[in-house]
């Protein structure tokens, strides 16, 4: 009885003293603190109040995100190099019918001499050297787009499409494409 | 730490009691006496170099910042050195990190060229080499190795990754699947959205706005192929455009780099072929 006399005591001379300590939030605190008149909380440090709409601090940011480096830091590995050079050497390919067919289409117009027979008598009068590397260049695009397609058509069939296969058939593309590039090149 | 270590070893069973609680050691740190008495006295120090970005100071470029840490006392894997570095050499250090066990998908990142999850990957032992450790290629980057996934997570939401049915079944309580059928799951289900595959391919880096990328299409074959799923015609009309699925011209990096050993190019090819039937 005696210590809830003191109780009651304690807690009237507080809400005297201070009204704030006793809203309903600070009830919460425990009673001892309370008897003791040290429930309410200190801060030492104030918080700056943020004005900001936190939402647009986000919307800022996106604005300034750089795009993280990708072409220049990628491990260069058979696949994706490999399907590169698929794509280069088709655009290279197609380009040089494109225009070799509108220069044959144009060349009596403007009086060039694009005819087989012209066309094999300017080869032969060529070095040996010059004669391998000219087909040599125009062969290897050829040949590995040829041979690559043919990989690609089986994954389009939905085969060999497991890592070990991609990497042996990768390779093996590069070897074949080459050999018989050469082998095109001293025909 | 290392004037912690030096103590007596009377004390070291009293000291976690004193030690406070921002001295509390991961177990991305070894000590390394308790292995090998040694492997102290010949440090194996190995540098990293890690992309840094801060959005606070946006107008500085991103660089690359390297790091020194003795393998001998780090954990097996990246993300132990990761952590390592972010608890002992440089708190601004930020990246995702949460299972370190490879299925969360947190730690997605490009170590040594390669998309992979730190957690899986092994800190290669040649001291001579450095590492280099970037965030996911080719996207916008939050914080150092902090992507922005939002456009993977919303064209994820945009496939409907869930089960489609108006039937109901015939004992009103479970979808039943046959063995065979449950088996097409597999190398599909594990899929845990880490994003290494799409962010490793070329043609999502140059389409994601309209190329869905691997990640999300072995997702969304996923359902094509469950066999409750009763909306597989309007899924393949929602793929059979030309920038959903025909972006992938099959160049197989995804395959090649995913930390789960799944087949996201396989689930790409299949998913062609039933457009294509």
């Amino acid at each position: 009885m005696f210590s809830q006399k003191v109780a009651q005591q304690s807690l009237r001379r507080l809400a005297v003293q201070q009204p704030l300590t006793m809203q309903w939030s600070m009830m919460r605190a425990s009673p001892a603190a309370v008897a003791l008149g040290q429930s309410m909380q200190k801060r030492p440090v104030t918080s700056s109040p943020n004005t900001e709409d936190p939402a647009q601090i986000l919307v800022k940011q996106r604005l300034n995100r750089p795009v993280s480096p990708h072409l220049t830091i990628y491990r260069p590995q058979i696949g994706w190099i490999g399907s590169s050079l698929h794509r280069i050497t088709g655009v290279a390919l197609s380009g040089t019918l494109y225009l070799w067919a509108t220069a044959y289409l144009a060349s009596p117009a403007l009086g060039w001499h694009l005819e087989s027979a012209s066309m094999v008598a300017a080869m032969g009068a060529l070095p040996v050297a010059a004669k391998v590397l000219i087909k040599a260049t125009m062969a290897l695009p050829f040949t590995y787009h040829s041979m690559n397609g043919l990989r690609h058509l089986m994954w389009d069939l939905g085969r060999g499409l497991s890592n070990p296969t991609i990497i042996k058939s990768g390779w093996t593309v590069v070897g074949l494409s080459v050999t018989s590039a050469l082998a095109l090149a001293f025909l | 730490m290392a004037s912690l270590r030096t103590t007596s070893r009377l004390f070291a069973a009293s000291r976690p009691l004193f030690r406070p609680a921002s001295f509390a050691r991961s177990y991305a740190t070894v000590e390394a006496k308790s292995i090998d008495p040694a492997a102290s006295e010949n440090p194996s120090m190995k540098t990293f170099k890690v992309y840094r970005w801060n959005p606070d100071t946006p107008s500085e470029k991103p660089t690359m910042q390297s790091y020194q840490l003795d393998l001998n006392k780090t954990g097996p894997m990246m993300l132990d050195a990761l952590i390592r570095i972010k608890n002992e050499i440089d708190p601004t250090l930020t990246f995702r990190r949460s299972c370190r066990e490879g299925i969360c998908g947190s730690c997605a990142m490009n170590i040594d060229g390669v998309n992979t999850l730190a957690c899986l990957c092994r800190i290669p032992t040649d001291t001579a080499q450095e590492s280099r450790i970037y965030p996911l290629p080719h996207t916008y980057v939050v914080k150092d190795l902090i992507p922005d996934l939002t456009l993977f997570y919303k064209q994820y939401k945009s496939i409907k990754p869930y089960l489609q049915r108006d039937t109901p079944t015939a004992d009103g309580l479970e979808n039943r699947q046959s063995p065979e059928d449950r088996k097409k799951l597999d190398g599909l289900y594990e899929c845990i959205l880490c994003a290494c595959c799409s962010t490793s391919c070329p043609s999502y880096w140059w389409n994601s706005e309209e190329y869905l990328g691997p990640a999300i299409l072995l997702q969304s074959y996923r359902w094509l192929v469950d066999s409750r799923d009763e909306k597989t015609a309007e899924r393949k009309a929602a793929l059979d455009n030309s920038m959903s699925v025909y972006r992938c011209h099959t160049i197989l990096n995804c395959t090649r780099t995913c930390p789960k050993g799944l087949n996201p190019g396989r689930a790409i090819a299949e998913t062609k072929k039933m457009l294509a039937a």
